[in-house]
């Protein structure tokens, strides 16, 4: 007989581990970000590293994203596997350019000689009135840009081992972490954000979506913390006799379009679950790659539900309407399946 | 203090308005997110940045202003919100959330706007700063001379955003007085480990234009300082930049655990308390007596219960109305 290790983490600290392994065994690995050190991350991403590694390798940097991004980009280029930290997707606003023309794009300008493996750390979401500048997911945004991979783990075992791919991928990956499934203790508990994560390293491949339920009545397509309010959904639609399969989608980019595909070429009808805003973004891309793989499985018209094409809205009452819900999604799954 | 009474008065007064702001916003805060804190419960909930502490910087400037002068403010906004003047009210009820406040809920308290007063504030760092210089440029093509302020942490410094600004305010000779609050901390980071020299009012002279350090969290010195740069700026003689030393007496945000300063550091932190220390002065210098003290502590502590009630009991606003205001006019995308 085996025994299994049941060890359980929250993803936060699959997260930190994930990085000390990786630290261990390469010293090219470093991490740089505002309050990463002494304070160990504000999401707790680099808890315990300081000490592990010390200051030469976990690095508090000043307020100054292009200058440690970009310099994270310099690293990377000459031998380097740095980690930069950007604290809240929101703030990419002031240091773009060193993500999108430079990290982005220098593997291709140089005709795929110069790689950049910089892995972009970053908090995502809403959901706990941090209002317009601190709650947004921009997934799609960065999706929209070629050249990076975009990676949103929803639970402790893809992040360790999303985060482990991550670094040691070629590539530039944006790693980005959604406030309400780290588990931390000053968030909403949510059961979800706990979780059996093996010790020592694996890797979850980047780019493979992941069917955490299975249904044969529709597809809901999802990423980050709509992973866990579409299951929820699932199991209230379930008491309707509505059997619902959830697909998580692990990364945007790359986008896992034959696991949509096939789960929509399964059940007939799709609705895709999006925190990011609605239009141009991950919800019309999923439902244009199921129109284009699947158009004639399809039993009623594809729906979305995601946040509405407006800043995040700081009051409760608000920001909880914008915000894709349970029921929400509940309501878009009964209705798929009146449509006809 | 060569300073005119009332002017002091005042200055006492708004510092005991903005310390029980403050105190009573944490009270609330708290009130129903413990004992599990969870930042997403309460009448109060998300990020929570107060000011205790830092009130000479904002009160310093207050007898120095005349309507329509603008200011730029961070995270960290409600001190100087009160000093300039900002309806308490609506201030009140925008961190709340309620329809009635400033920004109709959508902004919470890192979002505080007014038209007039004119007072913006804004949640990214070094955000606000090159707002001011186009506040200033505004206030010279429309022949006022009205003045810009544009406050930000020493944090802030490090961002490009404000090394673009001063050039541009010094390249165009514009009134704006640019402020740097020093408490010493972006969060855990200290400045020592974040600023390549000691004082940012040194790196005035890169662009050209007086820089002065108030080494001492004091509001008469914040007072003649900020007289002397607002003063230049409106005459046109153009931008200044200023670096005040003063005190976050909390921690960065309401709930942070504030492990990385040491005890001692806050130890004789809350030994220099600006508003103590300037209380005990006036009174010393025959400026004001206990019975004054009491009378005024009264009067703000009253004006500040009455814009919270206001807060507390005013409607939220409606769940749909999300959608309203993302453009001026009648533009709503589905
Ligand atoms: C561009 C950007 N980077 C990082 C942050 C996160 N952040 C919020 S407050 C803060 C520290 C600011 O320090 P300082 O400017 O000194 O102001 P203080 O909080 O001390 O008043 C940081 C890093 C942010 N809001 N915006
Ligand atoms: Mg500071």
């Amino acid at each position: 007989m085996t025994t299994t290790t049941e060890r359980k983490l929250t993803t936060q600290k699959a997260i930190a581990e994930a990085i000390a392994i990786e630290m261990q065994d390469d010293d090219s690995v470093f991490v740089m970000g505002e309050d990463i050190g002494v304070y160990g991350g504000i999401f707790g991403a680099t808890e315990g590293l300081l000490d592990k590694f010390g200051p030469e390798r976990i690095i508090d940097t000043p307020i100054s994203e292009t200058g440690f991004i970009g310099a994270a980009v310099g690293a990377a280029i000459n031998g380097m596997r740095p980690i930069v930290e950007l604290m809240f997707v929101d703030f990419f606003g002031v240091c773009m350019d060193q993500i999108y023309n430079n990290m982005a794009k220098i593997h291709y300008f140089s005709g795929g000689n110069v790689k950049v493996p910089v892995v972009l750390t970053t908090a995502v979401g809403g959901g706990y009135s941090d209002a317009g500048q601190h709650s947004q997911t921009l997934w799609g945004t960065f999706a929209h840009l070629p050249g990076m991979k975009v990676v949103v783990p929803s639970n402790p075992y893809d992040a360790k081992g999303l985060m482990i791919a991550a670094i040691r991928d070629d590539n530039p990956v944006v790693y980005m972490f959604h406030k309400g499934v780290l588990g931390l203790g000053w968030m909403t508990n949510n059961p979800r954000a706990t979780g059996v994560v093996p010790e020592g390293a694996y890797e979850v491949p980047i780019g493979k979506a992941n069917v955490v339920r299975e249904g044969s009545d529709l597809t809901i397509v999802t990423i980050g913390l709509s992973v866990h309010r579409a299951l929820d959904a699932a199991e209230a639609l379930e008491t309707k006799n509505v059997s619902a399969e959830v697909l998580d989608l692990r990364s945007l980019v790359p986008l896992d379009r034959e696991a949509i595909v096939a789960s929509v070429k399964k059940t007939h009808r799709l609705l895709v679950v999006d925190e990011d805003y609605q239009s141009f973004g991950m919800t019309g891309e999923v439902i244009t790659t199921a129109i284009e793989g699947a158009f004639d499985y399809l039993d009623a018209p594809p729906t979305r539900v995601a946040t509405p094409d407006t800043p995040i809205p700081y009051s409760h009452p608000l920001e909880t309407w914008a915000l894709p819900s349970v029921d929400r999604i509940v309501e878009a799954g009964s209705s798929l399946l009146v449509a006809r | 203090m060569d300073i005119p009474k009332e002017h002091l008065v005042d200055m006492y007064e708004t510092m005991v308005k903005i310390r029980r702001f403050e105190e009573r916003i944490r009270e609330l805060y708290f009130a129903d997110k413990l004992p599990a804190f969870d930042i997403a419960a309460g009448l109060i909930p998300g990020e929570m940045h107060l000011a205790a502490g830092q009130e000479p910087v904002a009160v310093g400037m207050r007898p120095h202003l005349k309507a329509g002068d603008a200011i730029t403010a961070t995270h960290r906004p409600h001190h100087l919100a009160i000093a300039q003047g900002v309806d308490l009210n609506k201030m009140a009820a925008e961190i709340f959330g309620r329809e009635t406040g400033l920004g109709r809920g959508k902004g919470g308290h890192m979002h505080l706007y007014s038209v007039e007063p004119n007072f913006g504030c804004s949640g990214i760092i070094g955000e606000g700063i090159p707002v001011a210089v186009g506040a200033a440029m505004a206030f010279r093509h429309r022949k006022t001379d009205n003045v810009a302020l544009s406050y930000f942490g020493e944090g802030a410094a490090n961002q490009g955003a404000f090394h673009e600004s001063l050039n541009l305010a010094a390249l165009w000779n514009l009134p704006v007085v640019f402020v740097c609050e020093d408490n010493a901390y972006a969060i855990s980071v200290p400045k020592t480990a974040s600023t390549a020299i000691p004082d940012n009012s040194d790196r005035a002279s890169a662009y050209g234009i007086p820089g002065v350090l108030v080494a001492t969290n004091d509001p008469v010195a914040v007072y003649e300082v900020m007289g002397e740069a607002i003063a230049r700026a409106r005459r046109g003689d153009g931008p200044s930049l200023i670096e005040i030393k003063t005190d976050r007496l909390w921690g960065h945000f309401e709930g942070d655990a504030d492990a990385y300063r040491s005890d001692e550091f806050k130890t004789d932190m809350n030994e220099r308390d600006p508003l103590a220390t300037f209380g005990k002065r006036l009174i010393d210098e025959a400026i004001l007596n206990e019975a004054d003290i009491a009378s005024i502590q009264d009067a703000m502590y009253a004006e500040v219960e009455a814009a919270l009630e206001f807060a507390m009991n005013s409607p939220y606003p409606a769940p749909e109305s999300a959608l309203e205001d993302v453009f001026a006019g009648r533009i709503v995308q589905l």
